[in-house]
């Protein structure tokens, strides 16, 4: 596991003794901080020179029963411009789990304050609207707390509904001419990309106000974990972002790798890089095409699936399936790759420019999409950082934060690539950042493809952690125990927690480990990219029309698998 | 470094404001269109069920349970496929076989089709070779109860015909390919791509083939 040192920030100097305690061989710098100090250390921080935690990527609970304090409020942080991480924890006793709000810091934390809720119990004091966001209304308990049991299950009943209603700031005015109008969308509507609820509310065809209501999607991905095996959380991983499962399963994967101190071999990290990059190709041709489907521009969405279509019988051939592909393994790959893998890969590369470059003469310089989309929904750099976006929506807003360039992994720090910036935030540069990144994505596995296939395994010589090949198993007494000791007791992870993140498709996707050495994960924490961005999207519909919300939406990549898990 | 704190709209050339760049979108489309007449270009629509989509060998469908040469399930209810499934919808009762050497069998061996989620954990976690997945993919049901499908129905539709075959532990016949056109690129007789598209060629053939 990778240790790292912790800054000897002269700020921490000004706090009560014992608020602010470093801990010493993490994965990252990690403070433990009394709650009594939060917002002050919190407000310090962000504005700090010497700190600038700009970004608050994710919020999350943790429950150890065995403690005094039970639950651990833990805050990963992110400074841009300093490209340091740090990691809070407020530990919190179970009779008084109150925390402050940080939403005046960063406004990212209000969806995760309201999941911290739901999940835990944790009450953030000064919170303006702290309801549950995953669960039903009628819910009762918190499902997270190691106490709640799997299998409990509760009626649900329609009484118990929350309604939303929202109303504009300013109240009625009298010199309204339109009557105002409140409407529903979705939660089953093709237009929300999933199973999203928005209630709007209408003054003639702009909307006024509106509340997002999510959690139509949420199967426990979290809990669930907690009761299966590490390798059985693989093919989970692949249902949080469905468009591109194969850089969540490479995510989680990396993840435990770090925590076992193990390292994939070359062949398995090359094959990795480029299906990884193949799948971002894949969600970013479904987004923009998508997106324009929303805008009424139908035909784009046909060129744009057409590449989409040649990547999963790619994907297919690699694992045997094509949506949710479980393609790793920890340690490596499932299978060996197929041995026209790299014949397969170049035929791509011929083919897939020409459907871009179609739908890049339809589109970008049409003035019907550009009066659609430039200047709609747009967002500031600085708001976009506020609210704890990433991805390609956080560069088109002009921020270039790329983990592959900032953190890279893998082989990214060996290719050459950019990231695409554009300066509007708005639908229009969403739309461009995708269709730039393609390019840059096939450059990088052009690249990787001329370098050769790496010899060797796809998957790591270490029988405490890799399946040993059948024909030993078949044949060998010793491989035939560490088949069923796998199996049967699964990896043993030793205890530590980590926070491992990759570029996913559509921003920094996350996976907050804890292990305590069971043998199943403890916690598993996924920092969804979409989810700061479905929280942002009220604020991004309002003022607008409602046929701009519908193109906004498209624009985000909001994946309701992921951003509900 | 301050992030931006204005956005900074796209600004639209003369020819945009004029809808010129329209000519040569519509252009695209024509192009299209006549590549589609007059059949010219490959066509990603498949006409299911006439035309089926030709899917690699490692395709993860319908699970087969094979056999010994006397016809016997090779199955012997050690239960570490139903310990791997993570969708845990794998039921088994073992029973003593009346072969010593065998000791056990299973006397029920249930997949719930409308559980598993066909990721392959349980052919990996076999170690007799017992459980592989075929390229079947056509599972639908009437009821929920149909879902629950047995041994007899896991073992008999299906013979060893490799074209049938999916998700397996070993792939024999691979890794005699792979082995030949290493030989071959390194005779520098094998255009890779080319090599690709043959073969993408006449997964198309085969498939329309089938559908007519």
């Amino acid at each position: 596991m990778p240790t790292a040192t912790i800054p000897a920030l002269p700020l921490l100097e000004d706090y009560p003794e014992g608020s602010v305690l470093p801990v010493e061989g993490a994965d990252q710098p990690t403070w433990i901080v009394r709650r009594e100090v939060l917002s002050r250390l919190a407000l310090e921080l962000r504005d700090n020179p010497e700190t600038q935690f700009d970004l608050m990527l994710d919020l999350c609970g943790v429950d150890y029963p065995d403690r005094d304090e039970r639950f651990e409020a833990v805050y990963h942080l992110y400074s841009l411009p300093r490209g340091e991480r740090l990691r809070l924890k407020v530990p919190l006793t179970e009779a008084d789990p109150v925390l402050p709000s940080l939403i005046d810091v960063w406004s990212a934390c209000d969806w995760f304050e309201r999941e911290a809720w739901d999940m835990f119990g944790i009450r953030f004091e000064g919170h303006p609207n702290l309801r549950r966001l995953l669960t039903h209304e009628a819910f009762q308990g918190h499902p997270l707390r190691k106490d709640y049991d799997p299998a409990r299950r509760w009626i649900l009943t329609e009484d118990k509904i929350y309604r939303p209603d929202p109303q504009p700031p300013g109240g009625d005015t009298d010199d309204d001419i339109f009557e105002r109008m409140t409407i529903n969308i979705g939660p089953s509507h093709p237009a929300m990309h999933g199973t999203f609820r928005v209630v709007a509310c209408l003054d003639g065809e702009i909307i006024v106000a509106s509340e997002v209501e999510i959690g139509y999607l949420h199967r426990c991905f979290e809990k669930m974990s907690e009761t299966h095996t590490w390798q059985q959380v693989i093919p989970y991983t692949d249902r949080l972002n469905y468009c591109s499962s194969f850089i969540n399963n490479v995510a989680y994967c990396r993840g435990v790798e770090q925590l076992l101190g193990i390292e994939p071999p070359p062949k398995a990290v090359w094959a990795r890089t480029i299906l990884s990059e193949f799948s971002r190709i894949m969600d970013h041709c479904v987004c923009n095409g998508t997106t324009l489907v929303d805008t009424g521009a139908l035909t784009n969405f046909w060129y744009m699936f057409q590449p989409r279509e040649e990547i999963y019988g790619l994907l297919e051939a690699c694992c045997g399936a094509r949506l949710t592909v479980s393609a790793c393994r920890i340690g490596g790959l499932l299978q060996e790759l197929p041995p026209d893998f790299e014949a397969r890969c170049r035929n791509l590369l011929e083919t897939i420019p020409a459907f871009i470059s179609d739908v890049d003469k339809l589109i970008t310089k049409n003035r019907i999409w550009l009066d659609r989309s430039v200047g709609v929904a747009a967002i500031s750099g600085e708001e976009a950082v506020n609210r704890g976006w990433t991805g390609p929506c956080l560069r088109a807003a002009g921020v270039a934060y790329d983990v592959r360039k900032a953190h890279p992994y893998d082989l990214y720090d060996t290719v050459d690539f950019e990231v695409p910036v554009f300066q509007g935030g708005d639908v229009n540069d969403r739309f461009r950042v995708r269709m730039a990144e393609i390019e840059q994505s096939l450059s990088i596995i052009r690249q990787l493809l001329d370098r050769g296939m790496p010899e060797g395994g796809f998957i790591v010589d270490d029988p405490h952690v890799a399946l040993p090949p059948k024909e030993d198993a078949y044949t060998q007494m010793e491989a035939m125990i560490y088949h069923f000791k796998l199996i049967m007791d699964g990896i043993q992870v030793p205890p530590g927690e980590l926070y491992s993140m990759v570029e996913g498709a559509n921003g920094e996707l996350g996976f907050y480990i804890i292990s305590d050495g069971s043998g199943k994960p403890y916690r598993i924490k996924v920092r969804p990219p979409c989810f700061p961005l479905m929280a942002t999207f009220s604020r991004l519909m309002n003022g607008g029309t409602l046929s701009d919300a519908i193109a906004t939406l498209g624009g985000l990549n909001v994946i309701a698998g992921e951003l509900e898990r | 470094m301050a992030h931006p704190s204005t956005p900074q709209p796209y600004k639209y050339t003369l020819a945009e404001r004029l809808y010129l760049p329209l000519l040569s979108g519509m252009w695209v489309t024509l192009r299209h269109f006549i590549g589609n007449v007059f059949g010219r270009r490959k066509s990603y629509t498949i006409q299911y069920p006439e035309e089926r989509r030709g899917y690699s060998p490692r395709f993860r469908g319908h699970h087969i349970l094979t056999s010994r040469p006397d016809g016997s399930l090779r199955c012997v209810a050690c239960f570490l496929c139903a310990t791997a499934c993570p969708a845990e919808c794998i039921h088994i009762e073992a029973g003593e076989h009346p072969d010593v050497n065998i000791e056990k069998y299973p006397v029920v061996y249930d997949i719930d089709m409308l559980r598993c989620v066909f990721c392959g954990y349980c052919v990996d976690a076999c170690p007799e070779e017992a459980i592989i997945m075929s390229n079947n993919y056509d599972m639908a049901f009437f009821d929920r109860a149909s879902s629950i499908v047995t041994k007899d129905e896991l073992q008999k539709p299906f013979t060893y015909d490799p074209a049938q075959l999916g998700y397996r532990p070993r792939y024999p016949e691979e890794d005699a390919q792979r082995a030949q056109a290493r030989e071959q690129v390194r005779a520098g007789t094998l255009d890779l791509v080319a090599e690709a598209r043959r073969r993408h060629g006449e997964a198309q053939d085969t498939s329309a083939a089938s559908a007519s």
